[in-house]
C-alpha cells in the first residue's frame, strides 16, 4: 500500500448520495380539478401529464380546466361568496390557522413532492418553500378579524371572487401568497397553479377539504394559459391576482380594461446585486451564490445583475469562481444538491438562447467543471463577464442561473446603473457601512431591498414591484389591501 | 380719461416657464355671453412630451425635499392663493359661476392646500410599517413617490378640481404633468403664477391647456409616466387608458367626474394612490 492509499487527507472528497426518501408520500396516477369542495372530472375530459424534470417521467396526469370549468368553478365561488365574507372573522381565521397547521404536519410529503415536480432541491423546499407557505397562512390568519385596524378611517369589504393565477417557480408558497389574504379579508377564490407544477397545489386543495373549508369557497384548476384566459376573461371574476412574466401582465391588463375587476400583477425582473469594497468579501460571495443561483436562479427578483466596485472586482470574480466549482448540480431530492433541475425543457431551451445569445454579443463565459446527470433538464452555473448596460443578457429577464458581472467606481455610477431597467423588483447592497446602505437603499427603485443579505421573504414583509415588475404589494398588511374595496 | 384695459396672455407652464404651445395652436373660449375671454393655448403631443422630460428631471430633487420642506411649500401655495383670491373669483365668475360659488370653490381650494400641507410629513406614518420578520432583519416598508404622475383634471369644477387632484401627489414626491379644464382653463394657468410665486421648483407642476380627445392617448402610452390619474366617467375613454397604460405597466387610477364634491375628494389615501412601497432588510447583526 502507498503512502497516499493510507492517508485519508489525499483521498478525493466527495459527498455520498443523501437521498430524501419518496416511500411515504401520496401521490395518484391522476388527478381532478377541485371545484365546490369536490374533486370532479373536467368537462371536455381532457388530461395532461405532469413530468419530473430531474429524469423527465411523467409524475402523474392532471385534470385540463376548459373555460366550462371555469364557468363552473367562477359559480361556485359566488355562490360560496354571501356565507363566506360575512362570516365572523374571528371564524374564518380559525379554518386559515386550520390550514396553516395541516400543511405543516404534512411539511415533509409537499417538501418532496414540490422537489419532484418542480426539480428544485430538496433542502430549499424543505427549509424555505413550505415552511413560508404554513407561515403565510398562518400570518393572515389573524388578520381576519382585525381588518378594521388595518385601514384607518375606512371600512373595508371584500371584493368578491378573485382569480389567482400562479408560477411554477414557487408552486406552494405562490399558492399560500395568493389564497392567505384573499381568504382572510373574506374572498372567494379561482386558483390555478402552472402546467408544469400543479401538484402540490392539487395536495392543498386535499388540505383544504380536509380542512372543513366550506365548499366552493377555494376551486382550484389546472390548465394552461388558455385556463389562464378563461379565468381572466370571466366576467364574474372581480379581482384578478398574477405572478408570472411581464408580457403576459400587460396581456392581462388589456384585456380586463374597462371591467371593473381589480388587479395586482408580480411579474419579472432584473435584480441588481451591489457589493462595495467595503463589504465581508467572504459572506458577499456566499450572497452573490444566494441571489442568483437559488432556485436555479427561476426567481423573479433574482440578484442577476452583479455590480462589483472595481477594486475589488477581481478578489471577488476569483472568489465567485472557486465558490462555483463547488457547487453540486443535480438530484433535486438530494440533500447535498445546490442546484437542482432546470423546471422544464421550454424553460431550458430558453436559457441556453440567452447563453447563446451573450456569447454573440461578445460576452466572455464561465461554467465550472461539474458532472450532470445523464436524463433531466440541467444548466451549470454561470457567468457573463465582460458584458455592458447594452447587452440584451444584461437587460432581459432570463430566469436561470445565469449572472451578468460588471464593475463601478462611485456610488452614483452604480445607482445609475441599478435603476435603468424597465424592471424594479429587487435589489441588493453589501457594505459595512449602516449609512450607506441607507443611502442606496432609499435612492433604488425597486420594491425589495436586501441589505448583507438576498432572496429573504417573510409573511410580515411586503413584497412587489416597482415600474414594469407589476403593481400592488403581496405580504404584510399592505398585502390585504388589493383584495378590499373601501365604501 | 377712460383707460384700456390689459388682458392677459393665457400660456402653459412648463419647468417653471410660461411659453406658449410649440405648436402655434390654439382655441378660443368664451363667456356665457359668447365674449371672447381667451384664447387658449392648445398644447400638442409635442407639449406633452416636453413636459415629462421636465418633470423627469425635476423628479429627483422633489423627491428629496423634506417632508417638513414640502408641507411649508404647500402651505405657501395656499397663502399665495389667499392673497390673489379676488381674481379667482373674478376668473371663475367669467366662466359663468355666480359671486357666491365661485368664491366657495376658491376657498374650497385654499382650505384643500392647507389640509394636504398638514398630510406632508404625517402620510409616510400611517401607510409606512415596520415588519416583524423571522430573521435577524430589522424590516420596514416605507411609501415614496411613484415618480411622474400625468393628470387629467376634471372639467368642473375648473380651480378645485384642478388643486384637489395636484396637491395630493405632489405633496407625495410626485412630479406632474395636469391636464386643465378644457371649458374653465383660466384659473389653471393663473394658479400655476400662484405656484411660480411659491417656492415650487419649476418642473414640479407642469400645467397643459388643451383638449382631452387629443392629448388622453398620449398621456396613457408615454412610456416614461409612471401614473396616470383620470378624473371623468366616460367608460370608452377609461377602457382605453387602461388598455394603453399596458405598454408599459402605468399605473392607472380613476375618480369619478363628482369625486371632489364628496366627503372622500380629500383623503390621505389619494396620497397612497401615487406612492409605491418599498420593503427594506437591514441587517442587525454585524458580521
Amino acid at each position: 500500500m502507498s503512502a497516499t492509499e493510507n492517508n485519508p487527507f489525499n483521498a478525493s472528497w466527495t459527498y455520498d448520495k443523501a437521498p430524501e426518501s419518496t416511500d411515504h408520500i401520496q401521490l395518484k396516477e391522476q388527478y381532478e380539478l377541485f371545484i365546490d369542495g369536490a374533486f370532479v372530472k373536467p368537462l371536455k375530459g381532457k388530461y395532461f401529464e405532469t413530468i419530473n424534470p430531474s429524469n423527465n417521467q411523467t409524475i402523474a396526469s392532471v385534470a385540463e380546466a376548459s373555460s366550462e370549468d371555469v364557468d363552473k368553478a367562477v359559480h361556485a365561488a359566488r355562490a360560496a361568496f354571501d356565507s363566506w365574507s360575512t362570516l365572523s372573522g374571528r371564524e374564518r381565521g380559525k379554518y386559515i390557522y386550520r390550514i396553516a397547521r395541516l400543511i405543516q404536519e404534512r411539511a415533509r410529503e409537499f417538501a418532496v413532492i414540490e422537489s419532484m415536480d418542480g426539480g428544485k432541491p430538496i433542502r430549499e423546499s424543505r427549509d424555505i418553500d413550505v415552511p413560508l407557505a404554513a407561515n403565510h397562512f398562518f400570518y393572515y390568519a389573524g388578520w381576519a378579524d382585525k381588518l378594521a385596524y388595518a385601514f384607518p378611517n375606512k371600512t373595508p369589504k371584500p371584493l368578491g371572487v378573485a382569480g389567482q393565477i400562479i408560477p411554477w417557480n414557487f408552486p406552494l408558497l405562490m399558492a399560500a401568497w395568493k389564497l392567505a389574504p384573499a381568504l382572510a379579508t373574506g374572498n372567494t377564490v379561482v386558483l390555478k397553479p402552472a402546467e408544469t407544477t400543479p401538484l402540490t397545489a392539487l395536495k392543498l386543495a386535499e388540505i383544504i377539504q380536509e380542512s372543513g373549508l366550506p365548499k366552493g369557497v377555494v376551486n382550484i384548476l389546472t390548465g394552461a394559459g388558455a385556463t389562464g384566459a378563461a379565468i381572466v376573461q370571466h366576467p364574474e371574476v372581480d379581482k384578478i391576482a398574477f405572478t408570472g412574466s411581464t408580457a403576459v401582465g400587460k396581456y392581462i391588463q388589456k384585456t380586463i380594461a374597462g371591467t371593473p375587476k381589480k388587479l395586482t400583477l408580480e411579474l419579472g425582473g432584473k435584480g441588481a446585486n451591489i457589493i462595495f469594497e467595503d463589504a465581508a468579501i467572504d459572506q458577499a460571495v456566499e450572497g452573490i451564490v444566494n441571489a442568483i443561483f437559488f432556485n436555479q436562479g427561476h426567481v423573479c427578483c433574482a440578484g442577476s445583475r452583479l455590480f462589483v466596485q472595481e477594486s475589488v472586482a477581481s478578489t471577488v470574480i476569483q472568489k465567485l469562481k472557486e465558490r462555483m466549482e463547488h457547487l453540486i448540480v443535480g438530484d433535486p431530492l438530494d440533500k447535498n444538491t445546490d442546484i437542482g433541475a432546470i423546471n422544464s425543457t421550454k424553460q431550458l431551451e430558453t436559457i441556453k438562447d440567452y447563453v447563446e445569445k451573450g456569447l454573440k454579443e461578445g460576452g466572455e463565459i464561465y461554467q465550472p467543471v461539474c458532472d450532470l446527470p445523464k436524463k433531466g433538464n440541467w444548466c451549470r452555473p454561470t457567468l457573463f463577464l465582460n458584458v455592458s448596460q447594452s447587452h440584451t443578457i444584461v437587460q432581459e429577464e432570463i430566469f436561470g442561473p445565469v449572472l451578468t458581472v460588471q464593475t463601478f467606481r462611485t456610488i452614483d455610477e452604480v445607482i445609475d446603473k441599478a435603476n435603468n431597467t424597465p424592471y424594479g423588483l429587487s435589489a441588493g447592497v453589501w457594505t459595512q457601512h449602516g449609512a450607506k446602505i441607507f443611502h442606496l437603499t432609499q435612492q433604488l427603485n425597486a420594491g425589495v431591498v436586501w441589505a448583507n443579505t438576498f432572496n429573504k421573504f417573510d409573511p410580515t414583509a411586503p413584497f412587489g414591484g416597482y415600474k414594469e415588475s407589476g403593481f400592488g404589494r403581496e405580504g404584510g398588511l399592505q398585502g390585504l389591501r388589493p383584495y378590499l374595496k373601501f365604501n | 380719461m377712460n383707460r384700456l384695459d390689459i388682458h392677459k396672455t393665457y400660456k402653459l407652464y412648463l419647468g417653471g416657464k410660461f411659453p406658449r404651445t410649440e405648436s402655434g395652436r390654439y382655441y378660443p373660449v368664451h363667456d356665457s355671453s359668447g365674449n371672447l375671454l381667451a384664447n387658449m393655448c392648445l398644447a400638442s403631443r409635442k407639449d406633452f412630451r416636453n413636459a415629462v422630460v421636465l418633470a423627469r428631471k425635476a423628479q429627483p430633487a422633489w423627491k428629496r425635499v423634506t417632508a417638513l420642506n414640502k408641507g411649508q411649500i404647500l402651505y405657501r401655495i395656499a397663502e399665495m392663493l389667499e392673497a390673489r383670491k379676488a381674481q379667482f373669483i373674478t376668473e371663475l365668475s367669467a366662466h359663468g359661476l355666480s359671486q357666491q360659488s365661485a368664491k366657495k370653490e376658491v376657498e374650497a381650494a385654499i382650505d384643500s392646500l392647507v389640509y394636504y400641507a398638514g398630510w406632508s410629513d404625517k402620510y409616510q406614518q400611517l401607510f409606512s410599517t415596520v415588519n416583524p420578520v423571522s430573521s435577524s432583519h430589522f424590516n420596514f416598508s416605507v411609501v415614496e413617490p411613484v415618480g411622474v404622475v400625468a393628470i387629467k383634471a376634471p372639467e368642473t369644477p375648473g380651480l378645485l378640481g384642478l388643486v384637489s387632484m395636484l396637491a395630493p401627489a405632489v405633496v407625495g414626491g410626485n412630479t406632474v404633468i395636469i391636464l386643465a379644464s378644457e371649458q374653465q382653463p383660466l384659473t389653471a394657468i393663473s394658479f400655476a403664477e400662484v405656484l411660480h410665486s411659491s417656492d415650487v421648483p419649476g418642473g414640479v407642476v407642469n400645467i397643459l391647456t388643451g383638449k382631452e380627445q387629443e392629448l388622453i392617448s398620449h398621456m396613457a402610452t408615454h412610456m416614461d409616466v409612471n401614473a396616470l390619474v383620470y378624473c371623468g366617467s366616460d367608460k370608452t375613454v377609461r377602457q382605453s387608458i387602461s388598455e394603453l397604460s399596458s405598454d408599459n405597466l402605468k399605473r392607472t387610477i380613476f375618480y369619478n367626474q363628482d369625486h371632489w364634491d364628496k366627503a372622500q375628494g380629500e383623503s390621505p389615501y389619494i396620497i397612497e394612490a401615487t406612492q409605491e412601497l418599498k420593503t427594506t432588510w437591514h441587517p442587525t447583526k454585524a458580521s
